[in-house]
């Protein structure tokens, strides 16, 4: 028997008794991240495959809730920072090692490609905003302008678009720290659960059938994917060392059973894919709503496991002989 | 890389908690936080046992994942040896530098938002002196030196005695090293 | 580490500086600690008795650390973790901060106001002054704990009392100090006179250092260790030193006297033990050899559960290494009720072994002959502390603290005031709650001194703030010790709140007592600078070196061929006592069979956590923060058996249906499965105490089952029983 134990009280905040330094804001931040990355993506795509009659709303309405939904992941990432005053600091360096010095850059090449994807696609996507703002100078030039270089603008979002999805996967695979974590598998996982994101949410805004359809069929190819990964990395994980073992024993049968099997596997992607499997058939047309609906939370509920989870794995843990909750009595 | 050790002789400590004491003094570390601590470890069946005692702490590992995942250079070796420190004013507190520790708790988030760690007593080192810890263990069971210098009491000791080092399967190549 | 390592760091240093962000964009600094202006104050520590020698830090005027003065013999210039946490008690934002009086309120029900110094103070006198009138001062008793006492019991001895006794004795130390006295006719001093720095073999029987940090023995210890010295620890639990011990001899609780007896047995059966040291200075040989023959280390097997080869291999070690070897006398020896014989035992053995005055064994002490500031005689006492407990225990030297709480019960108790000075009797005397309380409500004047709202304060009709150690001056620390050294305690900050040093209260109640010659000083510093100009030194230097050590002026050991003189009466060590016998005692030890626990029941083991010096620490933060509760460990077979998990919170209640407060479980294989183990000095009832209040259990309110020793008195507490309650909650 082993009893290895901390004799003297330790509770340092968020890393004790598990860590958790990193709460819903980041995974949050992961999902707008992931899911903005596939809108534009998709966006792109369909502008450059011309297919403006059959997906009106992926080439010219998405690319503005893209830039909504990145802003909204990049509060939430804001409100992460505890030093915040400080956040410039991003903006002083390039650390080649640090993910996350990669991720503060391909933002920053992100957001400008992002603007002019809206704003060469703005008079189409939305015609009556489009007229209440062109009265201000310089706007309508500023249209013409982007307009004419749609298609220049949509090819550098394509590469934008897919490192983005694939840095917030490698923002957390990055940490050999986290077993979990440390896996190549992640890349890609988030790469294609923001392009299935992304998918749903076209699949669930468009209004015409056809570009639902479309969208329903290239989601339902992706969560096939998407359950292909996840696979890969359960056998991964399960043939891992002895923190990565305890991760998988963490999903199979622990504490995150119920959200992993439960949540992500089953509402997130097979009953999503059984639903779009029927609709693709033309059947259980009244439940269209619902698949887009769940694949977005299940996009979600991985992001919270994976965040959640990934940094309660670790090489080291020390149950404490005390009961930390008394230091408490300090404040 | 000029390289910093910490020994300490697991077989001579008494996990009195001195060392967590003297370091929160001595950095007036805020309340309720730990910049280091105390581990017991016990094997076997009664009456065929033993127990060992680590004071641990940051490993001022010379392949630190913590600096190499800070995003804004905060995280860094300090002077070209292996000390690692946080310039809090590089610090966005992203708390990458947290995840990134093998050691888990490596690394404290100070009231003030930024992130705070043990700092092998660098204040102390480049006066040359000893970490407060080591300079205040009561069983002499701390040493602190060089390993580049051969001569040096952590080399010697490093070279005539059994010691291990925490997960080193990780590849951090961690500069705290535990006699036993 | 080597100074000379960091030149070549530090002349980088400047560089660094240099390209510093701070100034490119106006961050705020950071300074490192010891950037600012600091300064030191000497003073030697109060957190517990062994009294080490430090400088206190401040840095830009505020506290900052205590650190060891290397010159100091007692810490070798590294404090323990009480030690370095002394600022806590300074800071500790609980302290009492004015003087306190007891009153009826309208509905009866008894409150605390506060008061200023003049009118407690006169309220005390003009009680003590009625007690003497009405019964004589001799009536006034003190019980006390901790070296600023000394003020208090100069005022005692001023003013007409001979009672004073420190749990210290009774509850603690008092058997083992007994016993050598009666063996060698010298106790053993505090810091103990072992030469551990010295023994190629020690041997520690029911004593755990390493969880008590007995700094200066820790050290040795740890050196003793690290010189690969034979350490041979006997405890049924696998204690901090057992686990670096070449041998631990896990023993059934009680049976330890046994042990002891077997190893003599051994000694002599083998022709082991020091046969010319015996000759030259022992008395009682042939009756001891006698004595020992029945104790086998087969019967003794029986009895302790240690394989005779074990036992006899242990005696052969000791015999190898003798006269370095040393059988540890212990500290805490109030056990069985047998204590003053088990002490008696390890003095024997070590007589056996040669120990006593040699090198690596126990060492002469020495203390500096310091001459005392002239001050008119006492008058003698009407009675002393005997008056408390009359004809029994007849070799208790010192008072008896339970004897004297239970004399001050009921309309004609002898007893009529009591000053409490720094020790919180209900957590302190096994059992004594009950008595305690009878006893405060006879007593005409209860006052407590004290620079924390203990328990006891709640039984004070008047409580008086004092200042901590590190606001005022005591007297100079002259303990025996290797060589002969001076230490002083001086103020380092200004008294916080409206606390007073004990040197002003003793003074000011002095004075208002009509005792001025007593008291013929403005500040105790004069009393200090004069001793010190004594002995070739100042008040003003030791403001700057805090410890001062003398060369000795005799021998550390016995020298070879030189005759010895002991202070027994028959001038020897004497292995059989006529003294004892004189008074009915058995004159060698004998062992009795300890009583088992009955069904269901486990010993209740206690001792100490390193952390903490019983409950007077554990509301300090900087050691709340290290161990905020004591914790129950159980073995895993009782644990299941008992259906109890890691981490639980349960009570323990006792056959006489005490039942303590919550304690959390620790499951260990580190104990045996017939008992349990928790460090003594949690479960503080104090609402004061803010941020130890009612945490863990206190093992002294469970020991209702006190086995008093008959030779000095001492109150053992380990026959006692406890059964786990689980919380249904």
């Amino acid at each position: 028997m082993l009893e290895e134990i901390l004799v003297t009280a330790r509770s340092n905040p968020h890393v004790d008794p598990v860590m958790h330094v990193w709460g819903w804001e980041i995974s949050v931040y992961l999902f707008m991240g992931g899911l903005s990355a596939g809108i534009m993506f998709f966006s792109a795509l369909m502008l450059l495959m011309k297919k403006d009659r059959e997906t009106p709303f992926a080439v010219n309405g998405l690319a503005l809730p893209g830039l909504v939904v990145l802003s909204l992941g990049m509060t939430t990432l804001f409100m992460d920072l505890s030093h915040k005053l400080f956040v410039w600091r991003f903006y002083t360096t390039f650390e080649p090692t640090s993910p996350m010095s990669w991720g503060a850059w391909i933002l920053v090449l992100f957001y400008p490609v992002a603007i002019l994807q809206v704003l060469s696609t703005f008079r189409k996507g939305y015609p009556f905003l489009a007229g209440l703002v062109e009265s201000l100078p310089l706007v309508g030039r500023l249209f013409d302008l982007t307009e004419r270089y749609r298609r220049l603008i949509a090819w550098l979002a394509i590469p934008i678009a897919v490192g983005l999805g694939i840095y917030t996967g490698i923002l957390l695979s990055a940490f050999s720290a986290r077993p979990f974590w440390n896996t190549g598998l992640l890349g890609p996982l988030f790469l294609v659960s923001g392009l299935s994101t992304g998918a749903a949410l076209t699949a669930l805004i468009a209004r015409q059938h056809t570009e639902k359809r479309l969208f329903t069929l290239i989601d339902a190819g992706l969560i096939v994917a998407e359950l292909l990964i996840v696979a890969l990395l359960l056998i991964n994980l399960a043939t891992g060392s002895r923190p990565q073992l305890e991760a998988a024993s963490m999903l199979l049968g622990g504490s995150y059973t119920g959200w992993f099997w439960g949540v992500f596997i089953t509402l997130g992607l097979l009953i999503p894919l059984l639903l779009e499997y029927f609709e693709i058939r033309g059947a259980l047309r009244n439940l269209a709503m619902l698949a887009p609906v769940l694949v977005l939370v299940g996009g979600y509920v991985l992001r919270v496991i994976a965040v959640d989870l990934g940094q309660e794995t670790t090489w080291i843990n020390y149950e404490s002989e005390f009961n930390t909750q008394l230091l408490e009595r300090l404040h | 890389m000029a390289r910093y050790a910490m020994v300490i002789d697991t077989l001579l400590c008494i996990g009195c908690g001195d060392c967590v004491v003297a370091c929160k003094t001595e950095n007036k570390v805020p309340e309720g936080l730990n910049r280091d601590w105390v581990v017991e470890a016990t094997r076997g069946t009664y009456p065929n046992l033993t127990t060992e005692f680590r004071s641990e702490r940051c490993n001022h590992c010379s392949h630190a994942t913590c600096v190499y995942m800070c995003p804004t250079g905060a995280s860094h070796h300090w002077q070209d040896t292996n000390i690692v420190l946080v310039d809090p004013n590089k610090c966005t507190g992203c708390k990458a530098c947290i995840a990134a520790c093998p050691y888990d708790a490596r690394l404290v988030m100070h009231p003030g938002g930024y992130i705070d760690k043990c700092t092998f007593c660098h204040h102390r080192v480049e006066k040359g002196l000893n970490p407060a810890c080591v300079s205040t263990c009561p069983t002499h069971c701390m040493y602190f030196g060089l390993l580049d210098d051969p001569s040096s009491e952590v080399s010697e000791l490093l070279r005539t005695r059994n010691y291990k080092v925490l997960a080193p399967e990780t590849g951090n190549q961690p500069n705290v090293y535990y006699l036993t | 580490m080597n100074r000379r390592e960091f030149i070549k760091l530090s002349s980088l240093l400047g560089a660094g500086a240099a390209v510093s962000p701070l100034l490119l964009t106006g961050c705020s600094a950071h300074p490192l600690p010891g950037s600012g202006q600091v300064s030191r104050t000497p003073t030697f520590c109060d957190m517990c008795f062994w009294k080490c020698a430090g400088f206190v830090y401040r840095e830009d005027g505020e506290p900052w650390k205590i650190h060891g003065n290397d010159n100091d013999l007692h810490s070798e210039g590294r404090l323990c973790t009480r030690g370095t946490a002394g600022l806590g008690n300074y800071e500790d934002p609980d302290r009492l901060q004015k003087p306190l009086l007891r009153v009826t309120g309208a509905d009866g029900r008894q409150t605390f106001r506060e008061a200023s110094w003049d009118e407690a103070l006169d309220f005390i006198t003009g009680r003590m002054k009625s007690i003497a009138e009405n019964h004589g001062a001799d009536r006034f008793a003190m019980l006390n704990h901790g070296y600023g006492a000394h003020h208090f019991s100069h005022l005692m001895r001023a003013w007409g009392s001979g009672s004073r006794a420190e749990p210290a004795f009774a509850q603690c130390r008092g058997p083992r100090d007994v016993g050598f006295k009666l063996t060698f006719g010298e106790g053993l001093g505090s810091p103990e006179r072992t030469d551990m720095e010295h023994s190629r073999c020690i041997v520690l029987i029911g004593s755990h250092i390493g969880e008590n940090l007995h700094n200066g023995q820790v050290q040795t210890l740890a050196n003793a260790w690290r010189r690969n010295a034979t350490v041979i620890t006997v405890d049924p639990r696998f204690s901090v030193p057992a686990g670096k011990s070449k041998y631990w001899l896990p023993i059934k609780p009680g049976t330890d006297l046994a042990l002891l007896l077997a190893w003599m047995h051994v000694l002599i059966d083998e022709g082991l033990y020091d046969r010319d040291y015996v000759q030259r200075h022992a008395t009682g040989f042939e009756q001891l050899k006698e004595h020992v023959a029945r104790y086998s280390p087969e019967w003794v097997y029986l009895e302790t559960g240690i394989q005779p080869e074990l036992i006899r291999t242990t005696a052969r070690e000791m015999a190898a290494s003798a006269p370095a070897t040393l059988i540890h006398p212990g500290r805490h020896t109030v056990w069985y009720g047998d204590d003053t014989q088990r002490s008696r035992a390890i003095a024997i053995l070590n007589a056996l072994l040669g120990s006593w005055g040699r090198k690596g064994g126990l060492y002469i002490q020495e203390k500096v002959r310091l001459p005392k500031f002239p001050l008119p005689a006492y008058p003698k006492p009407k009675s002393d502390f005997r008056a408390a407990h009359g004809a029994r225990y007849p070799f208790a030297y010192k008072g008896v603290s339970n004897a004297i709480i239970e004399a001050s019960i009921g309309e004609d108790a002898h007893y009529k005031g009591l000053l409490v000075y720094g020790t919180n009797l209900p957590m302190t005397i096994p059992g004594i709650r009950p008595q305690l309380k009878a006893a405060m409500d006879s007593l005409e004047l209860v006052v407590v001194v004290d620079t924390m709202p203990s328990e006891i304060t709640g039984y004070a009709d008047v409580v008086l703030p004092e200042c901590t150690y590190l606001e005022r001056y005591d007297n100079l620390r002259n303990s025996g010790e290797r060589h002969p050294s001076l230490a002083l305690r001086m103020p380092v900050f200004e008294p916080r709140h409206e606390s007073k040093p004990g040197w002003w209260i003793a003074r000011e109640l002095g004075h208002r007592l009509g005792l001025q010659k007593y008291f013929p000083w403005k500040d105790y510093s004069e009393v200090l600078d004069w001793q010190l100009k004594q002995v070739g030194s100042s008040l003003q230097e030791m403001q700057k070196i805090g410890v001062k050590n003398f060369p000795r002026t005799r021998p550390r050991y016995f020298v070879d061929g030189q005759p010895v003189q002991f202070r027994t009466p028959s001038g020897r060590i004497e292995l059989y006592s006529q003294q004892l016998a004189d008074q009915g005692f058995d004159p060698m030890p004998e062992y009795t069979r300890p009583q088992q626990p009955p069904q269901g029941y486990y010993h209740l083991n206690y001792g100490r956590m390193p952390a903490h010096t019983f409950g007077k620490t554990t509301n300090n933060a900087l050691l709340f923060q290290l161990a905020p509760e004591n914790t129950l460990w159980v073995n895993p077979l009782v644990a299941s058996a008992q259906g109890i998990e890691n981490g639980e919170y349960v009570r323990l209640a006792n056959p006489d249906g005490i039942i303590s407060n919550r304690i959390r479980v620790r499951v260990t294989e580190r104990i045996r499965p017939d008992s349990v183990f928790m460090a003594h000095g949690f479960g503080h009832r104090s609402r004061r105490l803010r941020l130890t209040h009612d945490v863990g259990a206190d093992d002294s309110e469970l020991m209702t089952n006190v086995k008093v020793d008959p030779i000095m008195g001492g109150t053992g507490m380990r026959g006692n029983f406890v059964t786990i309650v689980r919380e249904t909650a």
